[in-house]
């Protein structure tokens, strides 16, 4: 089973998105912030990243650009899932290495669409 | 929920005005969508409305009920494969047969639009590829209402989600409000007109190919061979008609072949053989 690391500050967010994407039949490991996260990956580097901008300790945007100097750090598809929707921070973390990005809210359908788009189903 | 008489009169009014044919089973549903019209038309209630249109001499209320039940749900970039087939294979093959002249694209009931603009990003990424793409994108709906929001290119935040990769978002789209605009370029790229497929699309011209997914299955099944049928009639010897994942051929569809989603004269899929 694929993995996919969530990474998010709201716990109530890492538990709908981990309710869709187990169905979606990924394994779930969860982290509050982005130092959380770089830790995780440095255990077990994942599949799959959903990647919220805007958290304390590390934000996803300086998590990814870590992540991806990293050895292995290359690997992971990294969904960025944020309130974030203007173009300028859309290009900024495609700068960075994310593979595509997502505008909260989201639902069960965009999950599913853009997860596709990255090659991830 | 409509009652009995209800929907019968419903599903017989918007029958003969679109060819839809609406189940027992979308009852409940239809009458959920039918009730921002009774409000905007002033009636307290559906059963109010229905009531009204049934003894308006003008048809006008039926029209506007058939207009509020049209199919709608479409996205960016619906069933990919028929995107990367009309990118790599048909389109390049109808310039190829085209010469000079502009190939002719239809996408028929294309709702609020995300079909044919989708194209018009496909024609998009070939002209970056080096073509010189000459492609006229006409598309077609019954509903005025749905073919304004597709002219004003406006659309959610959760209607550009589904469907659209980000990176044609941002190369296509710029923020408007709360609402996403597609660019002035592609706008212009795509051709809006009210067509009823109960009718005869010759006023249209002929097409290289006819885009008409996901709308078959909304009709009985001689509709959908009599519409199909008529939308072969104004493609081109060698043109292709798509339809969506899934969707076959009706019944009665003589001179038709259908191989991966396309569906080709048999002539012309004999002599490509």
């Amino acid at each position: 089973m694929r993995r996919c690391l969530v990474v998010d500050d709201s716990r109530v967010i890492r538990k709908v998105a981990r309710r869709i994407l187990e169905d979606m039949r990924f394994e779930i490991e969860e982290a509050g912030d982005g130092l959380e996260a770089l830790q995780a990956c440095r255990r077990q580097m994942p599949e799959a990243i959903l990647l919220d901008w805007t958290m304390p300790v590390m934000s996803g945007i300086d998590f990814l650009k870590q992540l991806r100097q990293e050895p292995g750090g290359d690997k992971p598809t990294v969904v960025f899932c944020t309130t974030e929707n203007d173009v300028e921070r859309i290009a900024e973390a495609l700068k960075a290495g994310a593979d595509e990005y997502m505008m909260k809210p989201f639902d069960g359908d965009i999950l599913h669409s853009k997860f596709a788009e990255a090659g991830l189903i | 929920m409509l009652n009995e008489a209800e929907f019968v009169l419903i599903a017989r009014e918007v029958k003969a005005r679109t060819g839809a044919v609406i189940s027992r089973e979308m009852s409940g549903a239809a009458a959920v969508r039918l009730q921002p019209l009774a409000r905007r038309e002033g009636f307290s209630s559906v059963p109010e409305l229905i009531a009204a249109a049934r003894i308006r001499p003008d048809g006008a209320l039926f029209n506007a009920i058939a207009d509020n039940l049209a199919q709608s749900e479409t996205r960016f970039f619906r069933d990919k494969q028929n995107f990367e087939k009309l990118r790599t294979d048909i389109l390049p093959a109808a310039m190829q047969k085209r010469g000079h002249e502009r190939v002719r694209v239809w996408s028929a009931a294309c709702a609020t639009g995300q079909e044919p603009y989708s194209i018009a990003m496909i024609v998009d990424d070939m002209r970056n590829d080096g073509l010189n793409p000459a492609i006229e994108i006409i598309a077609t709906d019954l509903s005025e209402r749905l073919l304004d929001k597709a002219r004003s290119g406006l659309y959610t935040q959760f209607e550009v989600q589904r469907g659209l990769p980000i990176r044609k978002l941002i190369a296509h789209f710029e923020k408007a409000g709360d609402l996403w605009r597609i660019g002035d370029r592609l706008r212009a790229s795509v051709k809006f007109e009210r067509h009823n497929l109960l009718h005869h699309p010759g006023q249209l011209g002929q097409f290289d190919v006819i885009v008409l997914a996901h709308v078959l299955t909304s009709f009985d099944m001689a509709t959908r061979a009599s519409v199909l049928q008529r939308a072969a009639e104004v493609l081109a010897p060698d043109g292709v008609i798509l339809i969506g994942a899934g969707e076959t051929l009706p019944e009665d569809c003589e001179g038709l072949t259908l191989d991966s989603g396309a569906v080709r004269k048999a002539d012309a899929a004999r002599r490509a053989a």
